[in-house]
């Protein structure tokens, strides 16, 4: 900026200020929900160095700040993707029919806590679990009921799945190959993020060494069989949820996918051969420009480390692409129907950061899982938010205004401090040893606790403007119990009827496997064609790996 | 005035992952003067149980968000009694729908359920209220 215009405008700044502060407000702070302060007003000055190449450039073009494609929503609008299961694999079946013949556009599979921890439906610690936050998936038959008559090269579906990962991956590319499908046309993404499970999630299964050894598995079979598949979505969204300001979910994210394409380069992949593969997930919560900032960052920070840092040469390496949930911890059990609200300001943020498929929560989500009912609601959010809003229309439309373009430079500024930080205490695993993004995201958890408590953050409907006597009155969705006993007894038929010796072949064979050095796909995936479930094959790694155990704290 | 401090145990029964809530209650807890253990994740109602009387605890805390609550709950509560700890006070918290919490409380498996936007408070003084040491 000219010297002369420069000058005037602070000038200008300081006159308005003189005669701002005369008016009084009606705080003393102004804080985003991470409880970063905002000034009242930003101005070019708040932008000193900023150079338009640089630091934004052209949509589809390095730093990609304005987002990964060159036409992004004009040539394809994001992928309404609705996170879903429950019960057994039948009851998903239908309700994965009943979202895409309502115009979603890909699937997402939630599992129940016992596949999510690779145990089946019978073992003893899976007890009133089996399809109760999920889909109960045992073995290949699950997996063939669950996807029954939904065309595998039609569709990409999304698995919220990270320990055993590369057991329901194979389920996947197996039930393809019986549709005549074959594993190069399969599109697709296993969420396959151990680190973020030490850190928030805390679903982990084998302790790091190995869970790593797993995932540079999977990108070199991906590599060679299956290259249209997203191998790993690095995820802030359990980050966020468990409590952690946006910057945190920013920082500890990217610290976590550049930890993968370390392992990556470690493994002796060269990086353009799997970083094209890698994607994101990020959590939208209900700090409009806070959230837009987030999501520009970090399509810079990712870019500029990967090919300054890690020297990748092709540029899918550096570009970030995501998908997005909005936040369930931003949503309240008391006036449930206001979470319809939140949720669209939320996927709001999340399109205007240009992400590339999103999940928007149903309002009953805080209370039990989604009525079908709730979940029209959701997916009509998106809808109406593609197609009727115009926001769509016009690439990262935010870009230019100071406060987002000032934010977006102060998001990536303090998750820059944050890198260095973990950088400095040795990296990723190092930190999670350490206790050290635990104890962060536990912190900001109960500050913002207190803050609600204290309400000095107001929360609509929970800590003002409450309902007195409310009586909560909407639908939910209940469990069958019998579910629990139906799945048990179909998995101990399969067990009866199966091949048993060569499950048990197979099994052996991963056992040796695990003890060396092969890629280990291969032999997951001959024992889930030979039916072997999920937890026989679980419990046969575990024997080599053993187990995750954290320390725990509060 | 009490003799002694409230003890308290919060577990994470079942496979559920989430502690954000049972990590932020136990540090509002143990702000409040009570001493907390906290059982860390991944507990099956034996672990807590077994917690539970080797800590000598007044109270036990269920956290649980994977709609096991059913079933786990209930299984902790008998077990204490079959242990001859009846006497501690089960409370519990989670996204527990509300014709649940109703079935928990009437068939006496917990005496108190705290479902999303509870303040801290309220907890701390339902724990004062009704736990005398």
């Amino acid at each position: 900026m000219e010297e002369k215009k420069r000058e005037e405008i602070k000038r200008g700044l300081e006159e308005w200020q003189k005669t701002r502060c005369q008016w009084k407000d009606r705080d003393c702070r102004f804080e985003t929900v991470s409880g970063m302060e905002v000034k009242d007003l930003y101005t070019p000055l708040d932008l000193e160095g900023f150079d338009y190449m640089r630091d934004l450039g052209f949509p589809g073009q390095y730093p990609y700040t304005r987002g990964v494609y060159c036409n992004m929503y004009r040539g394809k609008l994001w992928t309404m993707r609705q996170f879903a299961g429950y019960g057994t694999a039948r009851e998903s079946n239908k309700r994965y029919k009943y979202l895409l013949e309502k115009g979603q556009t890909g699937l997402s599979v939630a599992f129940d806590m016992p596949t999510i921890m690779g145990y089946d439906s019978d073992h003893p610690r899976s007890r009133g679990e089996v399809g109760r936050c999920g889909v109960a998936v045992d073995s290949l038959q699950d997996m063939e009921i669950l996807f029954d008559g939904i065309p595998l090269d039609k569709i990409s579906t999304s698995f919220t799945i990270n320990g055993p990962a590369a057991i329901i991956w194979c389920m996947y590319i197996a039930v393809g190959e019986k549709q005549g499908v074959r594993p190069e046309q399969l599109t697709g993404t296993i969420q396959n993020d151990i680190l973020k499970e030490y850190i928030a999630q805390k679903s982990w299964i084998f302790p790091p060494e190995p869970s790593l050894r797993i995932i540079t598995d999977i990108f070199k079979y991906a590599k060679e069989h299956v290259p249209k598949w997203n191998t790993i979505s690095i995820s802030g969204y359990h980050i966020r949820e468990a409590g952690a300001t946006a910057v945190q979910e920013l920082a500890f994210t990217l610290a976590d996918g550049f930890a993968y394409v370390e392992a990556g380069i470690k493994a002796g992949l060269d990086v353009d051969e799997f970083a094209p593969r890698l994607s994101f997930f990020f959590n939208a919560h209900i700090d409009f420009f806070e959230e837009i900032a987030k999501y520009r960052a970090a399509r810079r920070i990712w870019a500029r480390r990967m090919r300054e840092k890690y020297g990748a040469k092709d540029p899918r390496s550096w570009m970030l692409r995501f998908h997005t949930q909005t936040a369930g911890c931003s949503l309240t059990a008391q006036q449930p129907e206001n979470n319809i609200v939140r949720t669209a300001y939320e996927a709001l943020a999340a399109v205007l950061g240009g992400t590339q498929s999103l999940h928007t929560n149903s309002m009953d989500e805080v209370l039990a899982l989604p009525t079908e009912k709730a979940v029209q609601i959701a997916l009509r959010t998106q809808q109406i938010l593609a197609y009727e809003t115009g926001v769509a229309n016009v690439i990262d439309p935010l870009a230019g205004s100071y406060y987002v373009e000032y934010l977006t430079n102060k998001m990536e500024e303090e998750a820059e401090k944050y890198l260095e930080e973990i950088e400095r205490r040795g990296g990723v695993l190092a930190c999670i040893e350490q206790n050290y993004f635990q104890q962060e995201i536990a912190d900001a958890a109960y500050r913002y606790q207190k803050a609600l408590d204290t309400k000095q953050r107001i929360l609509v409907g929970v800590n003002e403007f409450v309902n007195p006597d409310e009586k909560i009155e909407i639908e939910i969705l209940e469990i069958d119990p019998r579910v629990e006993q139906e799945q048990i007894e179909r998995l101990q038929k399969l067990r009866r009827e199966r091949d048993n010796i060569r499950v048990r072949e197979t099994l052996d064979a991963l056992r040796r496997a695990c003890e060396g050095t092969d890629n280990l796909i291969p032999y997951i995936m001959d024992c889930v064609k030979a039916y072997a479930t999920e937890g026989e094959i679980i419990q046969t790694m575990k024997e080599v790996f053993g187990e995750y155990k954290e320390k725990p704290t509060f | 005035m009490s003799s002694r401090r409230i003890r308290v145990l919060i577990a994470k029964p079942g496979l559920d992952g989430h502690d954000r809530g049972a990590r932020v209650i136990a540090r509002a807890l143990r702000d409040a003067g009570m001493e907390v253990i906290y059982t860390g994740l991944h507990q099956t109602p034996e672990q807590i149980v077994e917690a539970a009387i080797q800590e000598d605890v007044d109270v036990v805390g269920l956290s649980i968000l994977s709609g096991a609550h059913m079933t786990l709950i209930p299984m902790v509560t008998q077990l204490l009694r079959e242990r001859g700890a009846g006497d501690i006070t089960v409370i519990a918290g989670g996204i527990i729908p509300e014709k649940d919490v109703k079935a928990l409380k009437e068939g006496g498996w917990a005496k108190e359920i705290f479902t999303p936007g509870t303040p801290l408070d309220d907890i701390v003084e339902w724990i004062r209220n009704h736990v005398k040491v």
